[in-house]
């Protein structure tokens, strides 16, 4: 088995599965512990609300079965909600713990100022995504990430209308520009990787993103 | 400035793609997966399939199109068409969906609108709203594709549908529909202006400058047209004499002359072409990327 998505009740895992199929990829979806925990390659995708999100995961334990895969070191990917639930907390409908992996908190998207040109929270449709202000030096920032082979500024799919705002500016690996809002689109610690976007349904760039996922070795 | 969605609409009956004028008088056009496979390889942002006749003859159709052309599309997939009930959602989703477009059945049950959206997301329930005009600015939804009224004022039904917890609203004018006259452009940015939700606009294009007006002028974040596109297909169809296989022979041949009425009206216009006059007016538009900027040997098997 390539890798397993982790299956809590939430999200339409179809497209993802459809996705796996193409690129000719074994995945599992499970919601066993058990299977997590061993899993070579770990996906937390989800889409919905943050507080219902985190209380799947602990009610089934799968929380700290995620946890626990992340001390193993090998590649994790959370998809939207799955990227933000490995957030400190998000203040989302309140103020909810996430799984703490990534220290950083889950803030609302900003919308327009009277002055600014009019633009719609949620964030739907399809956006760019670009090298992080804080890596720009560099020659080629995405090399050997999941976003190897794709240039600065690509189109992706994005359904969201919070954001997630690591404590750590150096795991930011891709940023998107929303209204006011300079986001941070793409995260990266060593093999763990998020993305607030939707790679499924991301046409070739979203294609060429799984791929490399699957190739990336601990 | 946001990037606006290009959508091709399929409507289908039975396994055939049909274009209609004013939502009836349906013409077959030819196989539904072999235009959403087209589209999706020209850069479609999205594929809009509704099934024309699933509330009179039910949905297997619908899921079998659904199932068929989702396997080789890697864009958002939005089906409609008869859905009543979660049952109906998720078998929908379940053939590979990624949004569902609801009209009568949350004009008869809004709950299902609130229901659905709770649970599985506001992102994938999009409340199709078929609008007709009834004078002095005032529009009126219609249900079971645009067959029969509701009594509901449009603009009114619109911010409730929002209220409820639908995630994004399709705006199609029943008048204009099919005509290649144009979007209804008043209609479309009373409702974008007044609701928090993406607005796509639908029904009426017959040239590249009415996608042009219904994004400046309509306030529309996504436009979706048929005609335009379809009979742009159609016509590469028939110079690389495909049609036989993919279109519709008989409709073909006489196409010229059925077409009759549009003719001066319509000017077919693939989905790379008409991006491209968007963006050249200022429209921000995602183009596709060229097949050597994708180096995987699967993705770049798919690009080509």
């Amino acid at each position: 088995m390539d890798a397993c998505i982790v299956d809590y009740g939430l999200g339409n895992l179809f497209s993802l599965q459809k996705v796996f199929r193409f690129l000719g990829a074994k995945v599992e979806v499970t919601d066993d512990p058990v299977k997590i925990r061993s899993a070579n390659k770990l996906i937390l995708p989800g889409v919905g609300a943050f507080e219902d999100g985190i209380h799947n995961l602990k009610k089934t334990g799968l929380d700290i079965a995620i946890k626990d895969f992340v001390q193993t070191g090998k590649p994790l990917l959370g998809i939207c909600l799955g990227m933000q639930l490995l957030m400190d907390e998000s203040e989302e409908n309140g103020l909810f713990q996430g799984l703490g992996i990534i220290p950083g908190r889950v803030v609302r998207l900003e919308g327009p100022g009277p002055e600014d040109m009019p633009y719609k929270i949620p964030h739907v449709g399809w956006n760019r995504v670009f090298y992080p202000q804080s890596k720009e030096k560099l020659l080629q920032p995405w090399d050997g990430t999941i976003f190897g082979h794709l240039k600065d500024g690509s189109f992706i799919y994005f359904v969201h209308s919070y954001q997630v705002v690591p404590s750590d500016q150096s795991v930011i690996l891709s940023e998107t520009v929303y209204g006011r809002n300079r986001f941070c689109s793409a995260l990266q610690r060593g093999s763990l990787y998020a993305c607030q976007f939707h790679p499924e349904v991301s046409g070739g760039a979203g294609l060429q993103i799984m791929d490399n996922f699957l190739k990336i070795v601990k | 400035m946001s990037v606006i969605r290009v959508i091709p609409r399929l409507d289908i009956k039975g396994p055939n793609l049909v274009k209609g004028v004013h939502l009836e008088g349906l013409r077959v056009l030819g196989k539904a997966e072999h235009f959403a496979n087209k589209y999706f390889q020209q850069g479609a942002d999205e594929i809009l399939y509704i099934d024309t006749v699933a509330s009179l003859y039910g949905r297997d159709n619908l899921l079998d199109i659904v199932r068929r052309s989702a396997e080789n599309i890697f864009v958002p997939l939005t089906a409609g068409g008869g859905i009543r009930s979660i049952e109906d959602i998720r078998s929908l989703l379940r053939a590979g969906a990624d949004k569902v477009a609801i009209n009568t059945g949350a004009i008869q049950n809004p709950h299902l609108i609130s229901e659905s959206s709770r649970m599985f997301g506001a992102q994938c329930i999009v409340i199709s709203i078929c609008a007709k005009h009834r004078g002095k600015g005032d529009y009126e939804a219609w249900t079971d594709n645009a067959r029969e009224r509701s009594g509901k004022n449009v603009f009114d039904w619109a911010c409730q549908a929002v209220d409820l917890g639908a995630g994004e609203l399709l705006i199609t004018c029943i008048d204009q529909e099919g005509t290649s006259k144009g979007y209804d452009i008043d209609l479309v940015r009373r409702i974008a202006d007044s609701v928090s939700v993406p607005v796509i606009a639908c029904g009426g294009a017959g040239l590249s400058q009415h996608c042009l007006e219904v994004i400046r002028d309509g306030h529309a974040d996504a436009l979706c047209a048929a005609s335009i596109f379809h009979y742009c297909e159609l016509e590469e169809l028939q110079s690389r004499e495909q049609y036989q296989e993919e279109g519709n022979v008989e409709f073909l041949k006489k196409s010229r002359d059925t077409m009759g009425f549009l003719k001066n009206r319509l000017h077919p216009i693939n989905i790379p072409d008409l991006k491209v006059y968007l963006q050249t007016h200022g429209v921000n538009c995602r183009m596709l990327e060229s097949t050597e900027e994708v180096k995987s040997e699967h993705c770049q098997k798919f690009m080509q």
